[in-house]
């Protein structure tokens, strides 16, 4: 892999995308003393705010949109960051390295960093377009939904028992509503966790009163005077709903990139990069969710959808930018959720076929699924088990790792592997 | 207003506390070495400071979750340290002294 030289110290930096990776870009970039001007520009209204908040506290309490903001305007002015909100990039001009605005309006880049991230999959059944279906993906969306949820009691309808699915259903069954979540899969969050943990998980719903239905698809949404009533699942019975939410997964923006004849990958729909985050054109990065990339937590490129993804990704692009290292992107990925009184954490790639082992008594609530692949510790999910979570992102960054017999030995905690290994 | 006093690489500076915690008063005044990955869940252990001086008393004690959470951080925990998030100001933590971790997470 060839060297990156660094950008000069006056080159503009265009970033397009103004969530997490395209703040934290910024902010990076400033951190590390880069004198050019930086732009951002976003298509939502508003500054950059903090997405996770939206599917938990934000959706019951009483703060204002304000409080997810990652910074207040003053921020941006002090730090010399150009954010250009509610601005749609509808083209990117390579060969003039110009991104292109809606009405024609062009801002010039040396370099450009994709970080579009990505947006709500829809649903494709009859009735998906009535009244009263909604996703939750942007701040508009959330705050349109907790005056629903925080109004009279209603039949909530989730469809989709992922991250987002279930932790909005937590929220609204907090709120007194009768929620029911409707699952494709045979159990919730099945991609995502060990059966061990996703039974946990579905367990607690059900015993705070969400309605779990699972290995079932959703044959329609059924209207009444172009208002959602009710969601017909494909066994036949119609579940009642005042308000439908889907959370079946998100696809990467990545038409600009597609557009401009870059390669995108054809499992994941994200923007390919190399191990340093930089796509086959040397003026252009992709960062975050919409980007796919090496990762040696994986034996295939990976798209991944969290904060943490999209905070080290931006600080690896402003470094090599900044400095002209060409290290490859090398962090642990690591995730979490709460739901209830669950906090979930989990950190490295899991495959479908990974060993698996259980420390700690899941009856007592906390419990982490340790996942092993040719006999190595390759991630580690968590429920109230913060300190098997911290030694994990710890033992998963190096070398030495832990085989599926050591976790069967007596005393085996992964803090005193970390503190054997050290 | 209370005031809260960070202290970046030796380099101390003292804030009015107009956040809802240590770690969002962190933010809003642009104090470096805090991440604040989570916003505020302790989930991520990046906003890890050690409590250098002023009301010790004020302050909550630390729960099991933070306990676990300030185990393995990349700054050494010490007797002092605490996640700036678990900290919601009040009146009664004016004067706090807190030094940022070098290492988050």
């Amino acid at each position: 892999m060839s060297a990156t030289s660094p950008i000069a110290a006056a080159a503009h930096v265009v970033v397009v995308g103004a969530g997490q990776a395209g703040f934290q870009t910024a902010l990076s970039l400033r951190d590390r003393a880069h004198a050019g001007p930086v732009t951002v520009v976003g298509d939502e209204p508003g500054l950059p705010y903090n997405r996770p908040p939206l599917s938990k506290s934000y959706l019951t309490d009483r703060s204002g949109p304000a409080s997810v903001l990652l910074r207040e305007q003053m921020f941006y002015a002090t730090r010399g960051i150009e954010v250009r909100a509610g601005v749609a990039v509808t083209r990117l001009d390579r060969d003039r390295r110009q991104v292109v605005l809606a009405g024609d309006e062009r801002i010039g880049f040396d370099h450009l960093v994709l970080a579009t991230g990505s947006r709500a999959r829809p649903i494709t059944v009859p009735g998906a377009g009535l009244d009263g279906v909604v996703s939750l993906r942007t701040l508009v969306d959330a705050t349109r939904l907790r005056t629903w949820i925080g109004g009279p009691v209603r039949d909530v309808v989730v469809i989709g028992g992922g991250f987002i699915g279930l932790e909005l259903a937590a929220a609204a069954a907090t709120a007194g509503h009768h929620v029911t979540v409707v699952e494709a899969g045979e159990r919730p969050m099945a991609r995502a966790v060990a059966p061990e943990l996703a039974d946990h998980i579905a367990a607690e719903h059900c015993r705070r009163g969400v309605r779990l239905e699972v290995s079932t698809a959703v044959r329609s949404i059924v209207g009444r005077g172009g208002h959602a009533v009710g969601v017909e699942l494909e066994v036949g019975e119609v579940i009642r709903a005042d308000l439908v939410v889907v959370g079946v997964g998100a696809a990467a923006n990545s038409e600009l990139a597609g557009d401009a004849d870059l390669a995108l990958c054809p499992v994941t729909g994200g923007v390919l990069v190399d191990e340093r985050l930089l796509t086959a054109d040397p003026a252009i990065s992709a960062i975050g969710d919409c980007a796919t990339y090496p990762s040696r937590f994986a034996d295939h490129p990976v798209r991944l959808e969290s904060v943490q993804n999209a905070v080290d990704h931006a600080r690896h692009v402003a470094e090599r930018l900044v400095a002209g290292s060409s290290e490859p992107y090398d962090k642990v990925p690591w995730f979490w959720t709460t739901q209830f009184d669950l906090k979930i954490q989990t950190v490295g790639i899991g495959r479908p076929d990974d060993e698996r082992r259980v420390v700690g008594d899941p009856a007592s609530g906390a419990f982490s699924v340790l996942r092993f692949a040719a006999d190595r510790l390759v991630a580690v999910e968590s429920v109230n088990r913060p300190a098997d979570h911290m030694a994990a992102r710890r033992i998963l960054a190096g070398d030495r790792r832990p085989g599926p017999a050591d976790a069967q030995s007596p005393g085996f905690t992964l803090k005193s592997f970390l503190s054997v290994a050290a | 207003m209370p005031q809260i006093t960070y202290i970046v690489d030796g380099a101390s500076t003292t804030v009015d506390a107009d956040g809802s915690s240590v770690m969002h008063t962190a933010l809003r005044h642009d104090i470096a070495g805090i991440v604040a990955e989570c916003g505020g869940n302790a989930m991520c252990a990046t906003c890890h400071v050690y409590v250098e001086n002023g009301p010790l008393a004020a302050l909550p004690a630390i729960s099991v979750a933070e306990e676990e959470m300030l185990e393995c951080t990349l700054s050494p925990r010490a007797e002092n340290s605490r996640l700036s998030c678990q900290l919601p100001v009040a009146p009664t933590i004016d004067g706090l002294v807190v030094r940022v971790a070098a290492e988050q997470a």
